[in-house]
Formats: structure tokens, C-alpha cells, sequence
């Protein structure tokens, strides 16, 4: 009897173990403690472009996570990109706020920042955010700069 | 002369077919017997604990060391190849990601299959040598229900937990070489990781992973002792196929899993 208690014990041990290895996981490694246990509400933006801009990426007001994208699909009428974010219940942002598409570092993931605007009523779920700027494309933006020197150069000739 | 070569391959080709799908069968019939008995097992628990304290916590000495150095070795390496391209501070998350989702379930199944399966086998196939397997069923005593389910359920329970201890182990390790010794930014190790480890994408990930691992390693190495020939030879030769078997096993298991839970 005595055998098996220590046994017991050991096994019981062992278990221990693996639910802190567990607790640790999810805790320390993983995310859950920034995982949204408030409830939240959805508002829909429209960008030209998104860019690289994945479902779960966070939504940024002055750098804090107020929120996380839920959805992204693509309208083909007016041929633009349709953002759900679900934002933070504890947040109240007012109508007139401004979404655009930023990124983190250089190389980083992107984002969404909200900027608040002055509006006295706040965004409210199913809202949607007027003003938008879509994510910056590298390629363009080489294009415009292209695009510019060239027209610079061709005053400078006359 | 030629047709007489023909019919002999069809003949040697139908024999492996035929060879195949008994051994298949047999398998198959084997393991839904044992998950009979298993389902039965609540009532003695004590046959699936003491199972566990064998092959659960005399495996925690190998799995914890390995971890340890795996997550060295993985700091080591990943800070060489990050710092390249001036971003060491993505080291913790390099750490994680890749322990998490695919050295941790699967070094813990190629050790857990090494330490524990071989055991297994041994330990079945010497019982069924020595005829205490034949002698049980003289008593009326259900050998697959009474020796081979707790074992299974016990490598099942286990082999989890043992990949989550390496994992966290891992991280450990890579969190020692990389802060403490290279001198990695703290905040930004833990923080990179926690933005870039999901809770249910990357370590529901290992854990399916680690949970499928066991039940094949396990089942492998428990039906390889069983239908081991009940000889000293027969005994060497199944624990050398559950080591080669189970490996090959894992690492395939892997591959798919991986590519169905890519997306």
C-alpha cells in the first residue's frame, strides 16, 4: 500500500509537471494573456489596398492594441477592400476617426492605427470609418519617385 | 519461358498484396481490441498508473536534458543566421515558433519511441516467449486488455506531456544562451514571442501533433512485442522494427499533418 502511494505520487508529479509546462506555454509563450477576453464591437473600413494585411493583425490607437482585424474580403463593386476590425468594448472612438494601414519597423507586420477624429458620438458596432489610407506599396512608391526625378530633370534640360 | 516469369511476379505480387492486407487487418483488429479494453480501464486505474510511472517519469531525465540543449544549440544557431540581417531581437520568437510547432512534438516522439517504445516491445515480447502471455489467457484473463491497453493508454497520456516539457524546456535553454549569454534584448525575446506565437495556431499545433505521435509510437511499439516471434531472436529483431518503424512512422505523420495544418 505504501508501494503504491509513492507511486501515486510520482505520477501525480509527473502530470504536475506537464500542466505547468502547459501553463507556461500558454501563458509565457503564447499570447492568451493579450488574447481579447472583452467583448467587442465590429466596424467595417474600405481600403484601396491593403497591402499585406492579415485577419488577427492588431488595430494600433497612439501605439496601444485597442483591437484586431476580424475580417478582410473584397468588394467587387467598387472594387475595394472590405476591413472588419473588431475593436475593444472599453473603447469608445468618435465618428469621424481615421483608419490607414501602417508598419511595424521595416520589415514588421502590419497594422492599422486609428486616429481619432472630434466627433461627439462615438463609432457605434456596424459603423463604418469614412476616411481611410490604404497600406504604402513599395513599388509605387519607387514609381512616384521614378516618376518625379524624371519630371525634375526634364524642368532642369529647359 | 518469359510467360512463365510473368505469372511469377503477378503470383509474388498477388502474395504481397494478399500479405499486406492480413497483416493490416490483424493490425487493425488488434488496436480496435485494445482501445476496447482501454475504454474498460477506468475501473483499474492502478493498471494504467503504474504503466505511467514507467514510461511517463523514467523518461523525463532524457526528454528534459534534450530540451535543455536543443533550445541551446537553437539559440546558438538562430542568433548566427538573425544577426545577419540585424534582427536578433526575433530570436525568442525563432526559438519558440520552431519548437512549438515541430522540434518539440517530434524529438520527443524519436526519443519517446527510443526510450519507452523499445521497452515496450522488449517487455511484451519476452512476456509472450516466457508463455505468460499463453498462461494469462489459461486463467481467462484477456492478455490484450490486461497487459497491452494500460500500456497503450499510458503511452498515449504520456507522450503529451513529455512534449510539452521538452518544448518549455526548449525554451528555456534558448532563453539562457540567448539573453544571459549572448545578451539578447529581454523584453524584446519575450515580447517578439508573445506577438508571434498563437495560442491555437502554433501550440494547439504541437500538441495535436504530439498527441498523434503517441498514439502511433505507442500502438507500434506495443503490436510489435505482441506479434513478436517467441524467441530471444525474434524479441531483438521487433525492437529494432519499432525503433526504424515508429521513426519512420513519425517523421511521415509530420509531413502530413504539417501540410494539413498548413493553411
Amino acid at each position: 500500500m505504501q508501494q503504491n502511494k509513492l507511486l501515486d505520487f510520482w505520477v501525480g508529479l509527473f502530470v504536475l509537471l506537464g500542466a505547468l509546462a502547459l501553463l507556461f506555454l500558454a501563458l509565457k509563450v503564447g499570447n492568451m494573456s493579450s488574447l481579447s477576453l472583452h467583448s467587442s464591437y465590429s466596424v467595417i473600413t474600405k481600403f484601396d489596398n491593403i497591402g499585406g494585411l492579415k485577419v488577427r493583425a492588431p488595430v494600433k490607437s497612439a501605439g496601444v492594441v485597442v483591437g484586431r482585424v476580424g475580417d478582410i474580403k473584397f468588394d467587387d463593386h467598387t472594387y475595394q477592400a472590405i476591413v472588419t476590425l473588431q475593436l475593444d468594448n472599453r473603447y469608445k472612438f468618435p465618428k469621424d476617426s481615421s483608419a490607414k494601414i501602417l508598419t511595424s519597423g521595416l520589415l514588421g507586420e502590419q497594422y492599422i492605427g486609428l486616429e481619432p477624429g472630434g466627433d461627439v458620438n462615438a463609432l457605434v458596432a456596424g459603423d463604418s470609418i469614412k476616411m481611410t489610407q490604404s497600406a504604402m506599396i513599395l513599388e509605387n512608391l519607387i514609381g512616384q519617385f521614378l516618376f518625379s526625378k524624371a519630371a525634375e530633370g526634364k524642368g532642369n534640360n529647359q | 519461358m518469359m510467360s512463365n516469369l510473368i505469372v511469377r511476379t503477378i503470383t509474388q505480387l498477388g502474395r504481397w498484396v494478399r500479405v499486406s492486407v492480413i497483416e493490416l487487418g490483424l493490425a487493425f483488429r488488434t488496436l480496435c481490441a485494445i482501445v476496447m479494453g482501454g475504454l474498460n480501464l477506468w475501473k483499474r486505474p492502478r493498471l494504467v498508473t503504474t504503466q505511467l510511472h514507467f514510461i511517463g517519469n523514467y523518461s523525463l531525465i532524457i526528454i528534459l536534458v534534450s530540451g535543455l540543449f536543443v533550445g541551446f544549440v537553437l539559440a546558438y544557431q538562430g542568433y548566427y543566421t538573425l544577426s545577419r540581417y540585424g534582427s536578433a531581437e526575433a530570436l525568442g520568437l525563432l526559438v519558440a515558433l520552431s519548437l512549438v510547432r515541430e522540434l518539440g512534438p517530434v524529438i520527443t516522439a524519436l526519443l519517446f519511441a527510443g526510450r519507452a517504445g523499445t521497452s515496450l516491445t522488449a517487455e511484451i515480447g519476452l512476456m509472450k516467449a516466457g508463455e505468460q502471455l499463453a498462461a494469462m489467457e489459461m486463467m481467462a484473463i484477456n492478455p490484450i486488455h490486461r497487459v497491452l491497453a494500460p500500456r497503450f493508454v499510458a503511452g498515449f497520456i504520456a507522450m503529451p506531456i513529455l512534449a510539452m516539457l521538452f518544448t518549455a524546456m526548449g525554451i528555456g535553454g534558448g532563453y539562457l544562451v540567448g539573453v544571459q549569454l549572448i545578451g539578447v534584448d529581454e523584453g524584446a525575446f519575450w515580447s517578439q514571442m508573445q506577438a508571434g506565437v498563437d495560442l491555437w495556431d502554433d501550440i494547439g499545433n504541437g500538441i495535436v501533433k504530439s498527441i498523434v505521435f503517441g498514439f502511433a509510437v505507442t500502438f507500434i511499439a506495443i503490436y510489435q512485442g505482441y506479434q513478436a516471434q517467441p524467441t530471444p531472436e525474434g524479441v531483438s529483431r521487433a525492437t529494432t522494427r519499432t525503433v526504424v518503424l515508429s521513426s519512420l512512422m513519425v517523421l511521415w505523420l509530420d509531413f502530413v499533418l504539417t501540410a494539413l495544418m498548413f493553411n
